[in-house]
């Protein structure tokens, strides 16, 4: 009676880095679309790529596309992992709104900064929660469930506000917006350690694996024995939390919540972030890291078109553009195509 | 009674219909005259849904010809196929749910009055109209308001209405009760009795008897029969449908002197809202197979053992301990691996790689957080490969990219990897190359050599004869018969299926 048998040695050594060649990075659309952007910016600005370092911090053009494209490339943390499960939330935009008017009404009526931070956090995560609910619970399709939330938080975000536009001098919530450590801008350093922090976390445990078996099949999922229920919670209220963050940020930085306006559209900007990221939005394989990079292909293009002297109503216009272009590059047909040129296998 | 010198409403001649390498119809003939019910029966992939696709122009044969009255026809699509008289009925009813009865049974051709709809003459028109089914309710209710059984009366009445020649009645009674059943076949031997050709398809044997005239059996593409059916008897249909004459491999006598192990897994009166409940006890070493033809509730066993389906009451013992299964989760936990008939839909995760898809089942049992690094993944992948004999050139590869068999055999593998107590294989060999066939075959073998339990489902009766224990036998959503040792014998399966002489009885059902 020899039952095949598995022995399970505990998990101490360093999991799998997705093994890739380093030249093979250089060589994704995504960073060749980058490097682009970037030169057509150096092109139209010679002094893009300088960086100069004042007052203990850093400044230039290039930091401020990380720090402007912080915000987007939050949300695009959370994005991702929704959109590996072959869902959307459409809701971030209001959250980041409900989150800076928690923050910003709180301290304004006297609370201390911490405790609000908390509080804008927690908000963030009721809100995901909620999302997460109903798609799973009551399961509603995401982008209809999300859609609830996107046009009601706003609603709830001038609720908190009462209508106004709540300023504020705290410090602790001005230094988020608008600070910085190590002489990178506060924003930049906050998504760069949430991208750390969020990578290890999926790629360390197995939650990246079955968050996209879950966005691969769901069915089958079922059928092996994955808690897909359990995973869409987690990966909806992490999105509300990415947008909690980014509200804040947003709030720190114009000292103040405007109820109607932060963090409008940008919804919007993170699932495109994703998209020209290679998460596919049929759900499965993702990568955050990539994402981080199409949200900061988005500000670079933003940037890019500001400071060349272009009325921003071209940003529209270049901003499809180019997302046209990655998005060929990352079709089947193009994959095709790529194929038949001899040597381009490799 | 249909004389055979008249001329058939709808001929097909010769169709042939070809999917990439695979003849789905290979020159199939097939009449249906005006006042009879024709039914037409055959296993899963045996031809006839492509068969009706045909009849009604959905897909358009590459081989043959279609005549109506004599008249060869073409038909561009099911809409055009309406135009020359054929309609269609599907089991799930195809209409709009959330208009009212009246809408549904005129939506497309409306009267109407000044340009606009005219509802009272729709109403008037539906209530008169339907009253010649036999029903009497309220049209400008919403459709969903009513039964099945009067939706799908509601559906026939719009078939005929627009074509009016032959009615095809797709498994129209596969979720009816038997009193709606009674209700629609009343319907359907009215329109009989006007001169519609009815071509009717069902798993049902007794209802085949009960309406039809004349029956036309598949089997893989190919028309075996098409017979009178008050010359048939539903072991003669069985035998036919199933296609194996008496020709079966013999039961190894090595199998039937087998000593038992120990019980392995009990299910004590499972079962819910059409599906009898049902006792079973699967011991160590022992393959349990099933018979049973498509839609006698072989699969639903297979779903309430692994908590797919929730179970009404009853109760399931591993070891001789009580566990709950509610869902798949808490089988896998208790040791149950589950091959599912759809391997597309249900089994494999197509884009994750054949190591990800073999690992997949254990890594959930194990929880996220507790991750099987990368060499232990890289280790059981390659040992179950190995085991399995899965030819991927790289396991880093997407499973979608491999061959039906090995994809199966990536499934088994899943399950083989968590150290199952219990192992359900629905149809484990089905669209797979006959080679990989022989192979799962050999495997079943072994694994219950080492001592697994297996509960097998399978249509191939001398596949489950080569390997099986013990067959238990599935009519109408309920184990009607257990067969064991000398007992197993295919004229025993394929009566037992028939039910005109049944095996050992199960117990009696309180």
């Amino acid at each position: 009676m020899t039952r095949p048998t598995v022995d399970l040695r505990p998990t101490t050594q360093p999991p799998m880095p997705r093994s890739r060649p380093i030249a093979s990075f250089f060589t994704r659309p995504q960073v060749i679309a980058l490097a682009a952007v970037l030169l057509v910016n150096w092109l139209l600005f010679p002094g893009f790529f300088t960086i100069t370092w004042q007052d203990g911090r850093l400044f230039g053009s290039l930091i401020d596309v990380l720090n402007r494209g912080a915000p987007v490339a939050i949300l695009a943390i959370g994005m991702t992992m929704v959109i590996a499960t072959k869902g959307v939330d459409l809701s971030v935009g209001a959250v980041m709104a409900i989150s800076g008017a928690t923050a910003a009404t709180l301290v304004t009526s006297g609370v201390s900064a911490p405790v609000a931070v908390l509080a804008a956090l927690g908000t963030g995560l009721l809100c995901g929660l909620w999302n997460g609910i109903l798609v799973t619970v009551l399961e509603i399709q995401p982008i209809i469930a999300t859609l609830v939330l996107m046009v009601a938080g706003r609603g709830l975000a001038q609720l908190i506000t009462e209508g106004y536009i709540v300023t504020f001098s705290d410090p602790l919530l001005i230094f988020i917006g608008t600070g910085s450590f190590l002489g990178f801008p506060m924003p930049v350093v906050i998504a760069a350690v949430l991208m750390i922090l969020a990578t290890l976390i999926v790629r360390r445990t197995a939650l990246g694996l079955l968050i996209e078996a879950v966005g691969v099949n769901r069915s089958a999922a079922r059928f092996a024995g994955l808690s897909a229920n359990a995973l869409l919670l987690i990966v909806y209220t992490f999105a509300g939390f990415c947008a909690a963050i980014s509200g804040l940020i947003v709030a720190g930085d114009i000292r103040g919540a405007d109820a109607n306006n932060a963090g409008l559209w940008l919804e919007l900007d993170a699932i495109l972030a994703v998209v020209i990221g290679g998460t596919s939005l049929m759900g499965g394989r993702f990568s955050i890291p990539m994402a981080v990079l199409g949200a900061m292909i988005i500000q670079a293009m933003n940037t890019g078109i500001l400071i060349s002297g272009f009325s921003p109503e071209f940003n529209l216009v270049v901003k499809s553009a180019v997302i046209i272009v990655i998005l060929i590059l990352q079709s089947p047909l193009s994959a095709r195509l790529f194929r038949r040129l001899p040597g381009a296998q490799k | 009674m249909i004389d055979s010198s008249e001329r058939p409403v709808l001929e097909a001649r010769g169709i042939v219909k070809v999917f990439g390498q695979h003849r789905a119809l290979d020159s199939v003939d097939f009449t249906a005259h005006a006042g009879e019910v024709h039914a037409l029966l055959g296993e899963n992939g045996a031809g006839k849904s492509t068969l009706i696709k045909i009849l009604t122009g959905a897909y358009q044969p590459d081989g043959g010809d279609l005549l109506l009255d004599g008249q060869p026809i073409h038909l561009r699509d099911p809409l055009h196929g309406q135009t020359y008289g054929i309609g269609t009925v599907y089991q799930e009813v195809n209409l709009l749910p959330n208009r009212s009865v009246a809408e549904n049974l005129f939506l497309g051709r409306q009267p109407t009055r000044f340009g606009l709809v005219d509802r009272k003459r729709i109403d008037a028109a539906a209530k008169d109209l339907l009253t010649r089914y036999g029903l009497d309710i309220d049209v400008r209710a919403d459709l969903s308001d009513y039964s099945v059984a009067v939706q799908q009366i509601v559906a026939i009445a719009r078939a005929v209405e627009l074509s009016g020649k032959v009615l095809v009645l797709d498994e129209p009674t596969a979720s009816l009760d038997r009193n709606e059943v009674q209700r629609l076949f009343d319907v359907v031997r009215g329109l009989k009795a006007k001169g519609l050709a009815i071509i009717f398809i069902t798993h049902f044997l007794d209802q085949v008897f009960e309406l039809a005239d004349r029956v036309t059996i598949l089997r893989n593409g190919k028309r075996v029969a098409t017979q009178a059916l008050d010359t048939l008897n539903t072991t003669d249909v069985v035998r036919m449908m199933l296609g194996k004459d008496v020709a079966f491999d013999h039961h190894p006598s090595a199998l039937t002197g087998a000593t038992k192990g120990a019980v392995r897994v009990e299910f004590q009166q499972l079962g819910r809202k059409g599906m009898a409940p049902f006792d079973l006890a699967v011991h160590e070493g022992e393959v349990v197979g099933v018979a049973g033809l498509l839609g006698s509730g072989r699969t639903e066993v297979a779903r309430l053992m692994f908590g797919v389906d929730t179970s009404d009451g009853g109760q399931i013992k591993v070891d001789g301990q009580p566990v709950t299964i509610r869902n798949p989760a808490q089988a896998v936990a208790a040791g149950f691996g589950f091959c599912p008939e759809d391997r597309k839909i249900d089994g494999i995760f197509g884009d994750l790689s054949v190591r990800e898809n073999i690992i997949i089942a254990l890594q959930a049992k194990l929880g996220w957080v507790r991750a099987l690094n990368r060499d232990d993944q890289i280790e059981l992948a390659g040992r179950y490969a190995e085991a399995l004999d899965i030819r991927a050139a790289d396991h880093d590869m997407p499973v979608k990219l491999l061959s039906g068999g090995n994809q199966q055999k990536v499934i088994l593998a899943r399950w083989l990897a968590i150290d199952p107590s219990f192992l359900i294989l629905d149809e484990p060999t089905r669209g797979i190359d006959v080679g990989a066939h022989a192979e799962i075959v050999r495997t079943i073998n072994r694994l219950r050599e080492e001592g697994l339990a297996l509960f097998v489902i399978s249509s191939e009766l001398d596949e489950v004869v080569a390997y099986s224990n013990r067959i238990v036998v599935m009519r109408d959503r309920e184990m009607v018969a257990e067969l064991d040792g000398d007992t197993i014998a295919p004229d025993a399966i394929v009566r037992a299926i028939a039910g005109t002489a049944p095996g050992k009885p199960q117990e009696a059902r309180p």
